[in-house]
């Protein structure tokens, strides 16, 4: 084979990838069309339409503009930040079980959440007047999430930031904040038992528009950042030194990449709850399908990750209607059995194909 | 360009590795650096590389302290094939060559990048692979592709740390024999190896290493019943064949 061949070759391989991020995204798309007509309160997409040139009725203005839509945007800008925080600490830390919870942060969530509902439950008011109890939850969840991320980055730049200690590191924290969860639900009363356990499922019908402002304000950059430092992710995945050989400063890369990817997780888990698998499973879907370069996997990690929740979110609305399931009980259904097909399939393959 | 090392110390923690190192390495050499395990080898290739800082003395290339180099600048003169990879990166062979043009692209790369990738697999006989994953590829294949990808940084310093390890005979002669073709081409290869014999057929300028200190270095004449004998506490016996000697383990005191 001539080089200019294999230059061709190589091209149309790119090209390959580039195409499949093109048809997740025609898919986000129609999916989120889809997603905004269907549902208990009967919309067509004649009413979208309408809606949108100002000239809709005030009933299906109200279901489209404050129900739908940033349950649909919610659902893709969570999908995308938990599926790109995985794709990158999967890279940065060279082991596939890295997930955007590597770092113990949704236990920290959990915990952070059920100390403000057992402790501020209705004190809440008194110390923080401009907070709703909500916001009270929220804001407690992703604080102690930052306080785990905080410890485990500084055990990190005590001990060097070696994938295995940030790994262990995590499992130790996520355990102890595990503890934490189970004390404070002991000594919780019924009701605030019954908020702890509905706010750990992970449940997009808490969308407005403020937090999926919040969302993609914050993500964007880190999206931006990823996508910048995709060489370097690349190198790192050969090992530090031949990382440092090429320039990259392994521990710096590694240390900010974590950061980035906990905190859109923590901002996500603490709006929604705990959503498990997509982070996890989606880079591995993703791996397979377009191979393991960052450039590429990211982004369309990202995207399939969006794609992936809003489907899951809009079975959970549908497939009991009009009850509406939460979707973090869904993504695992799907999500658990899915990873087990690919573990099987990829036996014998090497377990990071 | 020329690499000299002037009175090297490096320890990890308090325990010092490397002591009192120096030496000077010619454009084009090849040099096989040889020892027992633990001597110090891969370490003294990460100081020459800049992957370690050495805390006394100095690594000067063409005269000039590593340390005025900027990392990109360093990492597009000097390639550093690590020692087996711990694990395979689950990407095309083609994507994992090109990484070794990381120095000169910013974000995409360009056509000539993609060019020289794919001239460099041709050259290493990689094309026919050039699209599966390397992880499905033989040791042998895959160490190939660890070279290409540091050929890839066009570097004029090649430094290696075990590069026949874990492979077959046949192989390790493949890739002696690339190695020494790229020294002709005027790049200077520096290899940690442990087949003295291997070391001795390939390389033209030898450093022995023993716990932390440069035991001897020179040429080839260097390798001698002696040497070996004190550098790795056996007794070797020597055996000459077609004008070439041969070291190897002494039978009586071995079995």
């Amino acid at each position: 084979m001539k080089s200019t061949e294999l230059v061709q070759d190589y091209s149309r391989y790119r090209s390959r990838r580039i195409l499949f991020i093109l048809l997740v995204f025609l898919g986000i798309i129609i999916v989120g069309m889809y997603a905004v007509v269907v549902g208990a309160a009967g919309i067509s997409f004649g009413d979208i339409f309408r809606v949108f040139t100002g000239t809709g009725d005030p009933v299906s203005e109200q279901i489209i503009l404050n129900i739908r839509l940033p349950r649909v945007l919610a659902a893709l800008l969570a999908g995308l930040a938990l599926s790109a925080s995985g794709t990158v600490m999967q890279s940065l830390l060279r082991n596939p079980l890295a997930s955007p919870f590597t770092l113990g942060i949704s236990g920290a969530a959990a915990f952070g959440a059920s100390f403000a509902i057992v402790f501020f439950g209705s004190a809440g008011f008194v110390l923080f007047p401009w907070l709703s109890d909500q916001y009270l939850v929220m804001f407690s969840a992703f604080a102690w999430s930052m306080v785990s991320t905080g410890f485990i980055l500084a055990i990190a730049r005590y001990r060097g930031a070696t994938p295995e200690v940030m790994i262990l590191a995590g499992i130790a924290i996520g355990s102890l904040f595990g503890a934490g969860v189970s004390a404070l639900q002991y000594v919780a009363t019924d009701v605030e038992l019954a908020a702890i356990v509905f706010w750990m499922f992970g449940d997009l019908g808490r969308a407005a528009w403020d937090d999926v402002l919040v969302l993609s304000l914050l993500l964007f950059p880190i999206l931006i950042y990823f996508s910048l430092k995709a060489w370097s992710y690349k190198a790192l995945q050969s090992g530090d030194e031949f990382a440092r050989s090429l320039g990259v400063n392994a521990f710096r890369v590694r240390l900010t990449g974590m950061l980035a990817a906990s905190l859109a997780t923590a901002v996500v888990v603490s709006f929604y709850g705990i959503i498990a698998f997509v982070g996890l499973v989606v880079p591995h879907i993703v791996r397979r399908c377009i191979g393991g370069d960052d450039s590429f996997l990211i982004p369309a990690s990202a995207l399939f990750g969006a794609l992936f929740l809003l489907l899951s979110d809009t079975v959970a609305r549908t497939l009991f209607s009009p009850v509406i399931l939460p979707v973090g009980i869904l993504t695992s259904f799907i999500g658990a059995p899915l990873f087990l097909f690919l573990l099987l399939k990829g036996m014998g393959r090497g377990y990071w194909s | 360009m020329n690499i000299e090392l002037r009175n090297i110390e490096f320890a990890y923690d308090k325990t010092p590795v490397l002591q009192n190192i120096n030496g000077r390495i010619e454009p084009g050499q090849f040099v096989a650096l040889v020892g027992p395990n633990g001597s110090g080898k891969s370490t003294l290739i990460k100081c020459i590389n800049g992957i370690l800082r050495v805390q006394k003395g100095e690594v000067l290339l063409d005269g000039n302290n590593l340390e005025t180099y900027g990392s990109n600048r360093l990492s597009q003169k000097m390639a550093y094939v690590p020692q087996t990879e711990q694990k395979a990166v689950p990407m095309s062979v083609f994507d994992a060559v090109l990484i070794g043009r990381k120095p000169y692209i910013r974000f995409k790369p360009a056509k000539r990048d993609m060019e020289i990738t794919a001239d460099i697999l041709e050259r290493l006989n990689l094309a026919s692979v050039a699209m599966r994953d390397v992880n499905k590829l033989s040791g042998g294949q895959q160490q190939r592709v660890f070279i290409a990808r540091a050929l890839a940084q066009e570097p004029e310093i090649l430094l290696l740390d075990e590069p026949t390890a874990n492979l077959d005979l046949k192989y390790q002669v493949d890739v002696l024999k690339l190695l020494g073709s790229l020294t002709r081409q005027g790049i200077t290869v520096v290899m940690a190896m442990h087949d003295i014999n291997l070391a001795a057929m390939y390389s033209r300028q030898v450093m022995m290493m023993k716990e932390g200190q440069l035991f001897a270095s020179g040429g080839k004449e260097i390798f001698t019943a002696e040497n070996v004998e004190k550098l790795y506490d056996v007794h070797v016996e020597t055996i000459h064949k077609n004008g070439t000697v041969y070291i190897v383990p002494d039978r009586i005191h071995s079995i």
